[in-house]
């Protein structure tokens, strides 16, 4: 019934079915975040091989035709998760989310999205992630930018890009150029700071807002 | 400002008042908003030339929330997004956070999961008929409706003490097995159901008003619903046969047989008369699954602190309103780094604007409804 105590303790590095803690970090490609403390996946360990976690370089068909047309806009592809992933130059965004609807079949953007990484030199990543009815299949594309650049705006391409990127803009203050309605979405219009921003705290609010419209101290 | 018309009578002319476009609020606080949904339109008489949605009213910031919080604390949390459906919101929640582990639940949990994940839908597309209806004037079908919707509730009541904020599942499984009788009682409702959709449907779908109401209303054809990532019955009523749980078999659906109803003409009727097929084909999941939960555990193996490898996934699942996925960025630390809702109302919603261009007031009412939106989902 519920989870038998004894399995969850050996942090079983992923690729070895054996239970020795062996150095967990080392076989994990560069990643980002400070911390890649214990890499802990609880896994069943009687399973065969079990699959490996984290990112994984791509180079299938898909990449290869994306890099024979773009070249080196498509700066990385990997998988996560079986889930393919490109990296692409920020100026051909557009360019390349016009290439991938009308080429590859990506007819429907599922999402668009950010994430905040403060520590890096390119703070934020725009997500997109893609779906084509066609080939049944999902892709993300990643723009990766700095403090202050803008993104090209994708609405030209997928109408549903309008609102999520003002979402995205609303909640990260990224600026997509060529929207043609920039404002934020979710917040009140003259809310100050972007609070899905790692240096937006959560308890921080926009106290003058909050005082001058609900004449209330503070809503904490 | 004031106009002039020809009557009709030769040499006669008829001065006309208000040739001007007028702006109204529809809204926050509106009762078929279904929520606090404010909609800005701009009317020539009774049309709609132009309209703006005004959101945001019900955000919470859930997105932040999760950063704060570890990956079995954020679980709740997510029941308060779509609180109509909230066991499907667990579903995906728990699933992408599975996937993210690299770990699955158990056989037996996944036939459970599926089984109140159905009965949920059913339940979300009985909420959605009865206001639907009520919005446009048919006040009936709303009894009816809650009736049934009742008897889901109880099931889920039974099963893990709540009605609507369920937190149902745990990551890895279930954190409850099914109580006694739980099978027999929901055979017993699905068996019964069938002839109660039938109910509806005398009481709608050859109804002269009903038709009236809603054939030609707000229409969206296939190629613009993909295009404004429309999912869920909004796009199957387009005539685009695509559902994630044929697509994209996640929890226990491979499992069992089932069609995907679609519309051709992608209007309000069409999206009714996909909703009240998707309802009898949630019960035929349900009766087939029902039939054989197989025996085993219901929580896999995992931890009490999860710490996932670093790196992100997306999946999402078939809520009762559209694609619902969650984007989960992991650090490998035991929170978070980042969770990403793609809320399927949220994205419906904005082909509102491109749906009521052209109608009367009195239309937006059925399009808001027929879109099928929950606030909570919209603002998060």
């Amino acid at each position: 019934m519920v989870n038998d105590p004894s399995e969850k303790k050996p942090p079983a590095p992923a690729e070895t079915p054996s239970e020795k803690p062996a150095g967990a970090s080392a076989e994990k490609p560069a990643a980002a975040p400070p911390k890649p403390a214990a890499p802990a996946a609880p896994k069943p360990p009687a399973v065969p091989p079990p699959p490996k976690e984290g990112p994984v370089p791509l180079d299938n068909d898909l990449v290869k035709r994306f890099k024979a047309r773009f070249g080196d806009n498509i700066r990385e592809a990997w998988t996560d998760r079986k889930q393919a992933i490109l990296v692409v130059d920020r100026e051909s965004l557009a360019e390349i989310s016009e290439y991938s609807r009308d080429d590859e079949g990506f007819d429907y953007l599922v999402d668009l999205t950010a994430v905040d990484w403060p520590k890096r030199e390119k703070r934020f990543d725009v997500v997109l992630n893609l779906y084509s009815f066609k080939k049944n299949e999902r892709l993300r594309l990643k723009v990766f930018l700095g403090e202050g650049e803008n993104c090209p705006s994708v609405t030209g391409v997928w109408s549903t890009a309008n609102w999520l990127e003002r979402e995205c803009f609303d909640m990260f203050g990224i600026v997509f150029e060529g929207h043609p309605k920039l404002t934020r979405i979710l917040l009140p219009d003259e809310w100050q700071g972007h609070p899905l921003r790692k240096d937006y705290d959560i308890l921080t609010q926009d106290t003058a807002w909050v005082r001058e419209n609900l004449g209330i101290e503070s809503g904490q | 400002m004031s106009d002039t018309r020809t009557t009709g009578f030769p040499g006669v002319e008829q001065t006309v008042l208000g040739a001007d476009e007028i702006i109204i609020n529809m809204g926050p606080q509106h009762p078929s908003t279904h929520g606090v949904l404010r909609v800005k339109l701009r009317l020539d008489g009774e049309r709609i030339v132009d309209s703006e949605c005004v959101i945001g009213y019900l955000h919470r910031g859930v997105e932040k929330i999760a950063e704060h919080r570890s990956y079995q604390q954020f679980a709740p949390y997510v029941d308060r997004m779509d609180y109509v459906a909230a066991v499907s919101n667990g579903l995906g929640y728990c699933e992408a956070v599975e996937k993210l582990l690299g770990t699955e639940a158990p056989m037996r949990a996944k036939v459970v999961r599926t089984i109140l994940t159905e009965l949920q839908r059913i339940s979300s597309h009985l909420l959605w008929l009865g206001t639907h209806a009520i919005d446009i004037g048919a006040l009936t079908p709303l009894f009816y409706c809650l009736r049934e919707r009742e008897e889901i509730l109880k099931i889920f009541e039974k099963y893990c003490g709540a009605r609507l904020t369920t937190h149902a599942f745990r990551i890895g499984g279930l954190q409850y097995d099914t109580y006694d009788g739980f099978e027999a009682e929901t055979k017993r409702f699905c068996l019964d159901f069938s002839h109660r959709v039938d109910e509806y449907e005398a009481l709608l779908t050859e109804n002269r008003i009903w038709i009236a109401r809603t054939k030609g209303i707000g229409v969206l054809s296939a190629a613009d619903a993909i295009d404004m990532g429309a999912t869920g019955p909004v796009l199957r009523g387009s005539g685009v046969k695509w559902d994630i749980r044929k697509a994209m078999p996640y929890a226990a659906y491979d499992r069992y047989e089932f069609e995907i109803p679609i519309g051709q003409n992608g209007d309000t009727y069409d999206r009714y008369i996909v909703r009240m097929q998707e309802m009898r084909q949630s019960n035929r999941i349900c009766l087939q699954a029902i039939e054989d939960i197989p025996a085993g555990p219901i929580m896999g193996k995992v931890g009490k602190v999860l710490k996932p490898p670093v790196g992100e996934v997306y999946h999402s699942i078939e809520a009762p309103k559209g694609e619902l996925g969650y984007y989960i960025v992991s650090d490998g630390t035991t929170q978070p780094y980042r969770v990403r809702i793609r809320p399927p109302s949220f994205i419906n919603l904005e082909a509102l604007d491109k749906m009521i261009k052209g109608h009367l007031v009195a239309d937006v009412v059925a399009i808001i409804g027929t879109l099928d939106i929950v606030l909570g989902e919209v603002d998060r």
